[in-house]
């Protein structure tokens, strides 16, 4: 794509991240109207007369709007994590959760959850395991004598093994009745209960990544030549990849500590964002920002209104991103070769 | 010493080994401006490990690197590649990323972690292009292109870096006839119209004879001849680093280098 057509490409998804917000915020088992959104996230900050249902607001200000919020969060990392990623590895095919973070994380949710623990203990408990195994992973690609990028992919694939085994475990010895539907209904996935507090925490860690990872997003064009020339243009792809990759874990981290774990996001919207603005890593982390926001407040919707129960995220994605990424596949091979 | 004065590559008794294993010994050798150099010799005879000790990709265990007379050592990977940039034997493309994209990352030394390329970076990267004669597919995914145009993308981006010394590790590995020519031709009028220091290796002596001002014959990690072409481009001295018996035909001023024996 042109230079002179990305700016408008960009903030047209900006304004489409900001009209699936308020559509998220209308959508539900009680829909509200558009006006009457307006009107509720008005009156917070201007006094105007309050004609509706107290109900209206509470639905609106104390579930939707974070929860919406959390999705557009969650998305956001999710995505631009796979693009960092991506980039990093030079390799199309790696999501954030390559390095084992998910089935870290997930191992430390459901301990958490056999202990009895509560959501925010829950929450913690993820984020740290989850950091952990990136932190083995880390560990074992450096100890080899080998220490390309591609040992510290199959590095990932070994502990991400490991932990998923553990979850297993977990699973076993989890009370089939009370806890283990609990730690299965975590694995795949959900924002149902999410409230402000929660997304105030996942934002303070989220919000200063995404921008950090923004800022630094033209290295990651000089990473992805791969090392040897990333280093004649004079850089030092150790210590870029180093800053990346821990700024890509905490925020993965602390998405699937909020969310549970939900796949594909981080491999199908990074190629969505370079099919659409091309592979410049200047507009393509942002691109992949909006596009994850408003992908994952898409699907978060969907999942709360299309049947009467709510259906686990990691489903949904999954439905939806198969079918999306093998069109992406026949569509753009050009991405590859 | 009158030499060093004029020289930008300055080598010194270098020596680099791989554990036990010892690549190069004892080199020395300097290389000035306007000057295209050829390092010419066999396989595994450490052209390239010798090329990647100029860019400080590798750090020889002793003697000096010295570029414009500050060492190597004492200068920041981003210090060197505003002094060296390095066109590299083979590419594998990631991404589809635009000629000028590319181009642009030549720009990287000029820009902290936290910048981006501004329009004069852009201008850098567009004058390179239009140098090359690649100015016309700058929009272009550098994946759809030949094997000559993406050679010459690369030489555009290590020229974006704006260094005085440029080097080129086997440049026509995987060209045809015809883009051989070509790319070896910019490369001697990039020498003469930017005054740059070429430092290139070859594994085709013909190569060296044509476009080089001056060759190294590099055998087993040491250098055993270096002069022009034609004083060191010998039948004798070919015939000996290949173990092969070699003719040096002459037309005129012009000199082919064949193998094997008339039959």
């Amino acid at each position: 794509m042109k230079r002179g057509r990305c700016g408008p490409v960009l903030l047209l998804m900006w304004l489409g991240v900001l009209v699936v917000l308020l559509a998220s915020l209308c959508l539900g088992r009680y829909p509200v109207s558009l006006q009457t959104v307006a009107r509720v996230l008005i009156s917070r900050f201007v006094p105007i007369a309050r004609t509706w249902d107290p109900t209206v607001e509470t639905v609106i200000w104390q579930v939707r709007l974070p929860r919406a919020l959390a999705a557009a969060l969650v998305g956001a990392a999710l995505a631009s994590g796979g693009a960092v990623f991506q980039g990093l590895f030079h390799n199309p095919l790696v999501s954030p959760y390559v390095l084992g973070v998910s089935s870290g994380a997930g191992f430390g949710a459901a301990v958490a959850i056999l202990l009895g623990a509560g959501t925010a203990a829950t929450q913690a408990s993820a984020f740290a395991t989850g950091a952990l195994a990136v932190s083995l992973t880390w560990l074992v690609g450096r100890s080899g004598r080998d220490r390309s990028h591609v040992t510290l992919v199959l590095a990932g694939f070994v502990i991400g093994s490991l932990f998923s085994s553990l979850v297993a475990g977990a699973q076993y010895v989890a009370d089939p009745s009370t806890k283990l539907p609990q730690i299965v209904f975590w694995l795949m996935g959900s924002l149902a209960s999410v409230q402000w507090g929660e997304l105030l925490r996942a934002t303070i860690v989220i919000l200063p990544c995404l921008i950090a990872v923004t800022v630094l997003r033209w290295k990651l064009n000089i990473l992805s030549m791969g090392d040897d020339e990333a280093r004649s243009l004079g850089e030092n792809p150790g210590v870029m990849r180093f800053i990346l990759i821990g700024l890509t874990t905490a925020m993965t981290a602390v998405s699937v500590a909020i969310s549970g774990v939900i796949g594909w996001v981080g491999l199908v919207v990074p190629h969505m964002a370079r099919g659409i603005i091309g592979p410049d890593a200047r507009r393509l982390i942002p691109a992949s920002i909006a596009l994850g926001a408003m992908y994952m407040m898409l699907i978060d919707d969907v999942a709360r209104t299309l049947t009467m129960a709510e259906i686990p995220l990691g489903i949904l994605t999954g439905i939806v991103g198969a079918p999306v990424f093998i069109l992406l596949l026949r569509r753009s091979r050009s991405d590859w070769d | 010493m009158e030499q060093s004065r004029l020289s930008v590559v300055d080598i010194r008794d270098v020596g680099f080994a791989y554990g036990e294993a010892k690549i190069l010994h004892d080199l020395t050798m300097s290389v000035g401006p306007s000057e295209v150099f050829a390092i010419v010799g066999p396989n595994a005879a450490g052209k390239t490990t010798l090329l990647r000790c100029m860019e400080r990709v590798l750090a020889p265990q002793t003697g000096t690197i010295r570029i414009d007379g500050n060492d190597l050592k004492s200068l920041s990977a981003r210090e060197v590649s505003k002094r060296v940039a390095a066109v590299p034997q083979s590419h594998t493309p990631a991404f589809p990323y635009t000629v000028q994209d590319v181009v642009l990352m030549g720009r990287n030394p000029y820009l902290g972690a936290a910048s981006q390329p501004g329009p004069h970076d852009v201008d850098v990267a567009r004058e390179a292009m239009e140098e090359l004669g690649i100015g016309g597919v700058a929009a272009r995914p550098y994946t759809q292109l030949s094997g000559g145009q993406l050679q010459l993308v690369l030489i555009a981006r290590a020229l974006a870096q704006e260094a005085q010394v440029l080097l080129l590790d086997e440049p026509t590995a995987h060209l045809d006839f015809r883009n051989r020519y070509l790319v070896l031709a910019t490369i001697r009028d990039l020498a003469v119209r930017r005054g740059l220091t070429v430092i290139m290796t070859v594994h085709d002596p013909n190569d060296a004879m044509q476009y080089a001002d001056r060759v190294g014959l590099v055998s087993e990690g040491g250098l055993i001849a270096i002069g022009t072409p034609d004083k060191v481009l010998t039948a004798e001295n070919l015939g000996r680093l290949y173990g092969i018996p070699i003719d040096v035909l002459t037309d005129g001023d012009r000199h082919v280098i064949v193998a094997g024996t008339p039959s």
